[in-house]
């Protein structure tokens, strides 16, 4: 009790730690960023309320790292202080990302940057497929949890059915198959 | 200017439903972002919709700043708030309101159904998002190995993305791409 309140941050620090968060990590690195900064260097958290957070922030709607600031920010200082996370995550990058952004639209008929570019865009794919794998490894446990991902994957990815088609069919199977047994 | 007019309330309309659509991370809904502004908006092509994306990717920040760069390729400056605030106010008052319940129901059996059961289902749009992100690039045989490389250092190594991307963004200024 005492070491929480010993931790309760103010607005201006939730801001700028969330902003420090975003600014050294990049794309698949946030989550591990935060944990980092949240649980190991600040204290705010324990490691299980990190984790069971991060989970739920996974599931709901909004971008997974925005969806942490806010409940850590919540945490603390409820609507300001996730205000304030969330200003503190994207401010600088949005910022920094339309510079680029127009950069390239001015830019992009250079051979050279376009070379590039398709080497990163390789590059980024990859990320993405690495972070299918990393979590496919822990969660696709059995025949059931097969199924779902790849009726998910072929109906968004192969056949490119809207999001809402096919989590109408596939979430409401999702959790008739998950829901905790009855004793 | 009437097209900038309509293209904001596109905006606005698109990215505030992707929001709470956006399950799993806002990487499950860059299919239907590639979808809206590729090919029924027409905002930009395949190839720039792909170039953006890696922008996103490579720069520091979360990843679902792609729809400030789709924004402002749709209508500017303007587009570009727009976009960026309609992608994360709805699905953030959201977020806000799960929070304060969220430690109050751990036995509730729909939070460990959600937590268990959406799962594969995640998995599976993350790896769709890779999936058409591929398609759009317009992936030859070397970049297939480039991506096939780099997803292996990925997913088996601790290695800094950022280090990843830049890797492969000078692999292809080199035109081995």
């Amino acid at each position: 009790m005492s070491d929480a309140a010993k931790a309760c941050p103010s607005l201006a620090e939730l801001a700028l730690t969330f902003n420090h968060i975003s600014l050294v990590s990049f794309g698949g690195g946030l989550s591990a960023w935060s944990r980092e900064v949240v649980v190991v260097e600040k204290k705010w958290m324990s490691e299980e309320e990190f984790l069971s957070i991060l989970t739920m922030c996974r599931i709901l709607p909004g971008a997974n790292q925005v969806n942490v600031a806010i409940f850590v920010g919540a945490k603390f200082l409820g609507l300001p202080g996730a205000v304030a996370a969330v200003f503190g995550l994207t401010f600088l990058p949005a910022v920094l990302i339309l510079l680029l952004g127009a950069a390239y639209f001015q830019y992009s008929h250079v051979p050279a940057l376009q070379d590039a570019l398709k080497g990163a865009a390789a590059g980024a794919i990859a990320l993405t497929l690495s972070m299918a794998f990393k979590t496919g490894r822990k969660c696709l446990l059995g025949t059931v949890p097969w199924i779902l991902f790849v009726a998910t994957f072929f109906l968004n990815g192969i056949l490119r059915w809207p999001l809402f088609g096919v989590l109408a069919l596939t979430a409401p199977l999702a959790l008739l198959w998950a829901w905790p047994k009855a004793k | 200017m009437k097209d900038e007019g309509l293209n904001l309330i596109h905006v606005l309309i698109l990215f505030s439903s992707l929001s709470l659509l956006s399950i799993g991370g806002g990487n499950t809904v860059i299919p239907e972002m590639h979808r809206k502004a590729v090919e029924s908006y027409s905002w930009m092509n395949g190839k720039q919709f792909a170039d953006l994306f890696a922008i996103s990717q490579a720069t520091p920040g979360p990843s679902i700043l792609l729809v400030t760069l789709i924004g402002y390729k749709a209508a500017g400056i303007t587009g570009a708030v727009l976009a960026t605030v309609a992608m994360i106010l709805p699905a953030g008052i959201l977020v806000y309101l799960v929070s304060r319940l969220w430690s109050r129901s751990a036995d509730s059996p729909l939070r460990s159904a959600i937590e268990k059961g959406f799962a594969p289902l995640t998995v599976g749009l993350v790896l769709a998002s890779g999936w058409v992100m591929s398609k759009s690039a317009d992936h030859d045989w070397r970049a297939w190995i480039l991506t096939g490389a780099c997803t292996l250092l990925c997913t088996t190594t601790k290695t800094n993305p950022i280090l990843i991307v830049g890797g492969a963004a000078l692999i292809g200024w080199l035109g081995w791409v």
